[in-house]
């Protein structure tokens, strides 16, 4: 039987009194509701806040574990994301797309008149699929060489997923689910600056990523497993029978699974390696691989397993022999990493790192890592018990740092509430500045969850300038928008229903006695954004 | 500490924050920076050093990379490898940047070396690397041996080019800057304000998000580092240098650490080559040109300094000695490291070394480790700041400096 939360916040209220008694000068009496809606979602909005309390603490949060399987935001920013140009494409189209379009500028490149003579009669390349385009809009010569196209096409597809991610953060009434897709996204990090990994990487968050996202870890694995863009990243696509990469098997070992340091050996890197050999990528120009009429071989939209490209041989993975079979072993050696305690105890450690602690108890991870067990590894069991736990609600009054993501987004969405942005290009850039881009981080490792990482010299002067640029003004974020009856602010006004709603009792006396001194509303949104209240969550 | 203006941070990377005059313990005893500075780059990904300073004359060398292997010096050839020593050719990318430091005697390559990590991961040993921790026994986030370093060396102005704080610069006593070289704009907030935001980081639970200290030297970082970027890039206008990339931010590192700072880290990523990454020419030459490039820029744009400065490039491993199948190479073990620098002793391959054939590999797999990181840094650090043994000791615990002559 699952107790209330509120029962426990109480228990775990009166212990943490007992056992760490409240500062007077530094501690305010926590407000659990907000405290919670802050951890579990990209930032307290009023209306989030105000449906949290109309439901109830517990049914509120079963709401979050358990969202519905279609993902629908608010119909206004629904209709901005259906709007994206790249989005009713799929993506074997899209690549043909791409490849056919750089090819087209080097045949130009080829042909083109000497200089002087303008641009070759044949034109630019083939129209850009991507309304907006650089190249649509850009019909006058010099002709674009074939590494303006690419460049073009592959920025303009990452500004496009981007955007579709900030505005599912920012938005989605599914708040964490998205907050997970985040968490796993960085947990099975790849990098969209690689070869042609932009024009997959909307298939990895819409397919294998946000459907597993509070599923089974299993399930998740192998949708990761089975995406190009992953395949491309981690250079399994080139990993075949006689010409061994073992890149990918072993940051699946290391570090979406089991963890450096539990027991794997460089020999279980390499029989890893051996199973994996022919799991790969379908090429576009070369439909006819592998043969459909080979029963061995599977197509599975741009995933590809290749029977000809496999190491047949026996395999010893982990201790367990593995027969030479195709692609099941490729399951069962899934199969062998999810069940071992290592892999529970690795993933329930980084859960517990993003919504407890930076050092979250060894306890805690004992339990969830039972749980894993138990659940088969499902992903909303975990996190169940996580939240649930007296760690957990303890941790309520002890914020933890946000890092630059939450920083930003909770930024806006408390700035504006649902009221909908028009233009996401500021947030990236902010991004950029604090390091933290979506889709932007080089090595598999993703982004650090330590508080450590976040908290240097430059990047809290950082976060101190986009405090100034949220708020002083619009900060571009409606640079775009058709004009409306309603008349717009010149800036947000953060003094709103959320900080009367409660959010003004829960300041520190320090952070209130600067907020006294702001010479103007302004520089009252800057202060409280740039205030360690508005840092933690 | 009196020879650098900013006397904040001199109080701050004393463990002063406050502001109080007392005197430190630390400050009585150690030894004096003087006017050396040191840059230590990383190169995060592990760079295929076997590629980058070739043994030449291994015949080993050229059968286990038969797609990638860079020629034998030959004169002829312009993208032959470029002579070191009998044994030893550097990649032709670095022709017209590193080459002639090598001949100006400014260039020592330390091949053989590395960690006693068999992890072959990045992360795991990129943290040993920056930790500088015994092995065995449990691990001190807390502590990098940059942040050792500074607070056993007086007048040490630490500074990290990066985006975040690295772990080599963790500190339990201070708090190093950061500062991403790139994104220096002019600073937004007034003296009133920056009062006000630091009074809000006072407390205990603020502290426990960003220390107060953090916040102090975030403002004072970027004042200086503009004001130091202003006069860089009037420089550069006028002589109309227009660098790109690594070669622009090696440019400005060099005008921060003019007069601000001393003891400085950067990395460098992309090194992680496991497909086509070229011999010659290709992925991996372009990156390690660029790379060379920067170097040089960092050298020039020194002046007078450089005769004081040392630069230090390591990585957390080497890569397969052999290619893989896909004109590529995997996690290995042993690296080369480069020492380079006005005060430098270089043109020279240092440190002890075996023939390389397939019988001296490790596990069969990749190049040894013979000189250890930890030694050769503590050996450079004991000569550029006369440390004692037992200052040495403090920076890496458990691992007796070698003194190889590099500076």
């Amino acid at each position: 039987m699952r107790r209330s939360l509120l029962g426990q916040n109480l228990a775990a209220l009166a212990l943490a009194l007992v056992a760490r008694p409240a500062l007077a000068e530094d501690k305010p009496s926590p407000d659990f509701d907000l405290a919670l809606v802050n951890r579990l979602t990209w930032g307290a909005t009023s209306a989030e806040v105000q449906r949290m309390r109309a439901m109830g603490a517990e049914a509120w949060l079963q709401a979050e574990l358990h969202p519905p399987a279609s993902e629908r935001l608010p119909p206004a920013a629904q209709a901005m994301v259906d709007a994206l140009p790249m989005r009713g494409q799929s993506t074997v189209a899209l690549v043909r797309d791409f490849r056919e379009q750089v090819t087209a500028a080097k045949a130009a490149q080829a042909t083109m008149s000497p200089p002087g003579q303008g641009v070759a009669s044949d034109g630019p390349a083939a129209p850009n699929p991507m309304q907006a385009g650089p190249l649509g809009a850009a019909a006058t010569p010099p002709a674009p060489t074939p590494q303006d196209v690419r460049r073009d096409f592959l920025g303009e597809a990452l500004k496009q997923d981007q955007t579709r991610l900030i505005l599912r953060a920012l938005y989605s009434p599914n708040q964490l689910r998205e907050q997970l897709t985040a968490f796993w996204l960085n947990h099975f990090n790849v990098y969209t600056d690689k070869a042609e990994i932009r024009l997959f990487v909307r298939d990895y968050e819409d397919q294998a990523i946000r459907p597993h996202a509070l599923g089974r870890f299993r399930d998740l694995l192998e949708a990761t497993l089975r995406s190009p863009a992953m395949l491309q990243y981690l250079d399994n696509a080139q990993n075949a029978k006689g010409r061994i990469n073992e890149n990918y098997a072993r940051e699946i070992m290391e570090l979406h699974t089991m963890g450096v340091g539990s027991g794997y050996t460089q020999k279980d890197v390499q029989e890893l390696a051996r199973i994996l050999t022919g799991v790969g990528i379908v090429n576009p120009e070369r439909p006819e691989r592998p043969s459909p009429t080979n029963p061995a071989a599977i197509r599975d939209g741009m995933f590809a397993f290749y029977p000809g490209r496999h190491d047949m041989g026996d395999k010893v993975f982990l201790g367990h022999v593995i027969k030479g079979s195709g692609y099941d072993e490729v399951r069962q050696a899934l199969d062998i990493l999810c069940a071992q305690p290592a892999t529970a105890r690795h993933v329930s450690r980084q859960l517990a790192q993003y919504f407890v602690a930076d050092n979250p108890p060894p306890a805690l991870i004992e339990r969830m890592a039972a749980r894993w067990a138990q659940s088969g590894g499902d992903i909303a069991a975990v996190l169940d018990l996580l939240f649930h736990s007296p760690e957990f609600q303890a941790s309520l009054s002890r914020p933890l740092l946000k890092d630059p993501q939450h920083f930003v987004l909770s930024a806006v969405r408390m700035a504006y509430d649902d009221r909908l942005i028009a233009n996401t290009q500021p947030i990236v850039n902010w991004l950029n500045r604090l390091g933290q881009p979506f889709y932007g981080h080089l090595t598999p490792d993703g982004y650090p969850l330590e508080r450590t990482a976040w908290n240097g010299p430059g990047q809290i002067e950082q976060r101190f300038e986009i405090a100034q640029a949220i708020g002083n003004g619009s900060a571009g974020l409606f640079k775009g928008e058709a004009p409306s009856s309603a008349p717009r602010q010149a800036f947000p006004v953060l003094q709103g229903a959320l900080y009367y709603g409660g959010l003004d009792k829960q300041l520190s006396p320090a952070t209130r006695t600067a907020l006294d001194q702001a010479a103007s509303p302004q520089e009252w949104n800057i202060l409280f954004l740039a205030s360690p209240d508005f840092m933690g969550r | 500490m009196t020879a650098f203006p900013f006397s904040r941070r001199a109080l701050l990377a004393a463990g002063l924050a406050g502001g109080a005059l007392a005197a430190s313990s630390r400050v009585l005893a150690v030894p004096a920076l003087g006017s050396q500075r040191l840059l230590v780059v990383f190169l995060r990904g592990a760079y295929d050093a076997a590629n980058i300073v070739v043994p030449v004359s291994s015949d080993f060398y050229y059968a286990a990379r038969p797609t990638i292997a860079i020629a034998r010096p030959d004169p002829a050839n312009p993208k032959a490898a470029l002579p070191l020593d009998g044994d030893w050719g550097l990649h032709p990318a670095l022709a017209e940047s590193l080459y002639p430091l090598w001949q100006k005697r400014q260039l020592a390559f330390v091949p053989f070396a590395g960690t006693d990590d068999m992890s072959r991961s990045h992360f795991e040993t990129q943290d040993t690397i920056e930790l500088g921790q015994p092995l065995a026994g449990s691990r001190d986030y807390r502590s990098g041996f940059l942040g050792r370093l500074a607070a056993t060396v007086a007048g040490c102005h630490p500074i990290a080019f990066s985006n975040q704080v690295p772990i080599a610069f963790h500190s339990a006593s201070l708090q190093v800057p950061n500062l991403a070289v790139n994104t220096v704009t002019k600073p937004s907030f007034d003296a009133r304000q920056q009062k006000l935001i630091e009074a809000m980081y006072a407390t205990p639970t603020a502290q426990a998000l960003a220390p107060q200290v953090a916040v102090t030297e975030g403002f004072s970082v970027r004042e200086d580092a503009y004001g130091a970027l202003q006069d860089e890039m009037a420089k550069a206008s006028r002589g109309a240098i227009n660098p790109r990339g690594f070669e622009a931010q090696a440019r400005r590192i060099a005008a921060l650490m003019l007069d601000r700072f001393n003891l400085a880290f950067l990395d460098v990523g992309g090194w992680d080559t496991h497909t086509n990454q070229g011999a010659a020419d290709g992925a991996l030459a372009n990156r390690i040109g660029d790379l060379g490039r920067g170097l040089a820029a960092f050298a020039e744009a020194s002046g007078p300094q450089w005769t004081n400065t040392t630069v230090i490039v390591i990585s957390e491993f080497g890569r397969t000695f052999r290619e893989n199948g896909n004109k590529g190479t995997d996690h290995g073990h042993g690296s080369t490291y480069w020492v380079l620098g006005g005060n430098v002793r270089g043109g020279r391959m240092v440190g002890p070394q075996v023939r390389v054939s397939a019988d001296t590999l490790n596990q069969q797999r990749d190049f040894p480790v013979l000189t250890d990181y930890r030694a050769m840094l503590g050996g450079i650090f004991a000569r550029l700041y006369g440390l004692s043994a037992r200052q040495v000791a403090a920076v890496f615990p458990e691992m007796p400096p070698v003194d190889l002559g590099l500076v």
